[in-house]
């Protein structure tokens, strides 16, 4: 008899079998778990909100007749070239070196047809992805691998990256197997050595150093191009706050669920707050420095699916930024690879092990044969496709709302399905005009 | 010579003027005035062009630079030439916090003393220091050349890649990865080389050269105490 169908067995939910074999890892190898992906556990989300459709009450939008703009303009508080997105879906940073030159250049391609942006990532700034795509975000990044005055002109807009919702205080890895030549040219860095970026800007610390640092960068580029800081989700209220005092343009904020390259697991599960609860933070704090919709708000971390950008919105985001997601639309854990993925002890669709670049579907590696496996044109359609569902299933939700503006979604759209994501998101419990911690 | 007064312009339109009034026929020698330790002057230059500030400089002084031979007749703030790419930025006084971090190539040289965090991840600047550093210097250096003519602080060139350290002096502790190693004939003439360049006249045999053991460049459970 199989031990699952031993009635007389019981498994501990606290020593269940994940975690005994994490104990296990430990013990024969002494070091803490490195990988990549997001937050594995569940956590409160954007499955637990719903939309109330219009009725009687209000009256919704025809689906096919009456438009619903989804353009978003980021970057107009001091920029004077700020960016104008055709959809509030953006490509979230990812570095080359993590990814593939391959898995860039197709980011760029599939972002450019649906005209939105890519951006860089840990690592610099490669001409394939500078080339493929129409607006590209340049990530300003402890670490400054690759960083130069060129690039940063070259750049639609810039991207001060204090922090990452995968990892809130910690900086970035990138171990041997992934630092190939290129890569480590670009970095400046030996080749095959195991590499941990900074986790703190090496040239200010707080506050009001950040807004010499913004004023800094505003200069180099004539105060041409917009600048976000980018936050992992933790104290987001105060960093909003801190961040638009500083003086940025946009302020992007990534919750706990949000990917990673290669972090150690135990920041990935247990450093800062769902998305859900970190976007009414921010969005109070910009309605109280009268700065909502003049600071944009860019949120990410866990987006799937037109309802999910659709709920970000009606909670007050002015766009998404997609990391996971727009890997596996390229085909990230693709079941195709299954085979390759059961070799190197995994499967497809639990492949996290980005850091060791061994990725069959040729995105997560340096490896020149793996990295053939993907086409960047027939992966950046693939990636437009997905960009362009997500569109449409959000003007889906935002017409039945009767909006005619994917911007004009608001919380009094939504109500929860639990009294944890009622309180984080700040709707009431379906059914019910309660919002806790607000008072019945 | 171009004189820039910023008692009466702003630094916007001193920076907007050196990024583009840039014919080295015509403006080749520029003179600012009146600094009073304002943030950001000459910053993002790309120019064959020599900039002379007088007075003191606040945060990112010559920042990015490019080609441009920037002199501050007076102390520097936090980060002087930070991230710069090419060219000589000169400070005839003490320069604060993390001068030349990140800075990939060019020559920085301190005339007076710099702070904590000097050469901070450097990638590839030759730094020449006629004073003492301060504490973490070289922090995470990758590659390029830090000289310190007086002392290092505590920590010098904790997580240290491949960047070539010489002290003359005392060095109060060296960091994480960080280890003493002997100066061979090459040393010798990159030292010799890196102070000819910045005009400085030292006893080259005097120096003690530093660099990393390479000992953490891949995780092993016997550095667990070092990550
Ligand atoms: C492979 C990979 C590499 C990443 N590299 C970076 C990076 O270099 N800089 C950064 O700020 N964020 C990086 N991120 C985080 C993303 O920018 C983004 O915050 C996150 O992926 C959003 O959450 P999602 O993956 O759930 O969409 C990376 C994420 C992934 C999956």
């Amino acid at each position: 008899m199989s031990q699952e169908n031993n009635e007389n067995l019981r498994e501990s939910a606290t020593f269940d079998r994940t975690t005994m074999a994490e104990i296990r890892r430990a013990a024969d190898t002494g070091i803490y778990d490195i990988r990549g992906f997001g937050a594995k556990r569940k956590l409160p989300h954007f499955d637990d909100l719903l939309f109330l459709g219009a009725s009687v009450s209000r009256y919704p939008l025809e689906g096919y007749r009456e438009t619903c703009n989804t353009r978003v303009t980021l970057g107009s508080r001091f920029a004077k070239k700020p960016i104008i997105i055709d959809t509030p879906v953006t490509i979230a940073g990812m570095s080359f070196g993590a990814l593939s030159a391959n898995a860039k250049e197709a980011l760029g391609r599939g972002a450019t047809i649906a005209g939105t942006s890519t951006t860089t990532g840990d690592g610099g700034m490669t001409p394939e992805e500078r080339g493929q795509s129409s607006k590209l975000v340049y990530q300003y990044l402890p670490s400054r691998y690759g960083m130069n005055p060129d690039d940063l002109r070259k750049a639609d807009a810039i991207e001060i990256v204090l922090g990452q919702g995968a990892k809130p205080g910690g900086g970035g890895m990138l171990l041997g197997q992934k630092i190939t030549d290129r890569v480590a040219q670009m970095r400046n860095l030996p080749k095959g050595i195991d590499q941990r970026s900074a986790c703190r800007h090496p040239d200010w610390t707080g506050p009001d150093d950040l807004a010499i640092k913004i004023q800094e960068i505003r200069e180099i580029t004539d105060w041409q191009v917009p600048i976000y800081i980018k936050v992992g989700a933790t104290r987001t209220y105060y960093d909003v706050k801190l961040a638009v005092k500083a003086g940025a343009d946009v302020i992007v904020v990534d919750g706990m669920q949000g990917g990673t390259a290669a972090t150690q697991e135990v920041f990935i599960e247990h450093v800062g707050i769902p998305t859900l609860a970190a976007i009414p933070q921010a969005v109070q704090a910009l309605q109280e420095m009268g700065m909502h919709r003049k600071v944009q708000l860019i949120v990410s971390g866990g987006i799937r699916n037109g309802a999910d950008v659709a709920k970000c919105m009606a909670l007050g985001a002015d766009a998404v930024a997609i990391g996971t997601a727009a890997l596996v639309a390229l085909g990230c854990n693709d079941p195709k690879w299954d085979d390759d993925f059961k070799k190197i002890g995994s499967a497809a669709g639990f492949y996290d092990d980005y850091q060791e670049g061994k990725d069959p579907a040729g995105i997560s590696t340096q490896d020149p044969d793996l990295m053939k496996r993907l086409d960047p044109v027939a992966a950046g359609n693939r990636l437009a496709n997905y960009l362009r569902v997500l569109t449409l299933e959000a003007q889906t939700l935002a017409r039945a709302c009767g909006k005619n503006d994917l911007r004009n979604l608001e919380p009094e759209d939504l109500v929860a399905l639990t009294v944890e994501s009622a309180a984080m998101a700040r709707v009431p419990l379906a059914g019910t005009n309660w919002v806790p911690g607000q008072g019945f | 010579m171009i004189t820039v007064d910023l008692a009466q312009k702003t630094v916007r339109e001193l920076n907007q003027s050196l990024h583009t009034e840039n014919n080295i026929e015509t403006h080749r020698e520029w003179r600012v005035e009146n600094t009073k330790g304002g943030h950001n002057i000459a910053v993002g230059l790309d120019a064959d062009i020599k900039v002379d500030i007088h007075g003191h400089a606040g945060y990112f002084c010559a920042g990015m630079n490019k080609t441009a031979k920037i002199t501050v007749h007076g102390n520097a703030g936090q980060g002087v030439a930070e991230n710069m790419m090419s060219g000589v930025v000169r400070v005839k006084g003490d320069a604060s916090q993390a001068a030349g971090a990140t800075a990939h190539g060019g020559l920085l040289v301190i005339e007076g003393n710099a702070g904590a965090r000097c050469g901070i991840s450097m990638k590839g600047v030759d730094i020449v220091v006629k004073g003492d550093v301060g504490h973490m210097s070289c922090f995470m250096g990758q590659s390029g050349s830090l000289v310190v003519c007086g002392d290092a602080g505590e920590a010098l060139g904790d997580s240290l890649y491949e960047v070539h350290i010489y002290v003359k002096g005392k060095v109060k502790s060296l960091g994480a990865d960080c280890i003493k190693k002997d100066m061979r004939d090459e040393h010798v003439k990159e030292l010799q080389a890196l102070l000819d360049s910045a005009g400085i006249e030292e006893d080259v045999t005097a120096f003690t050269r530093y660099g990393s053991a390479r000992e953490l460049y891949t995780f092993k459970v016997d550095n667990a105490s070092a990550y």
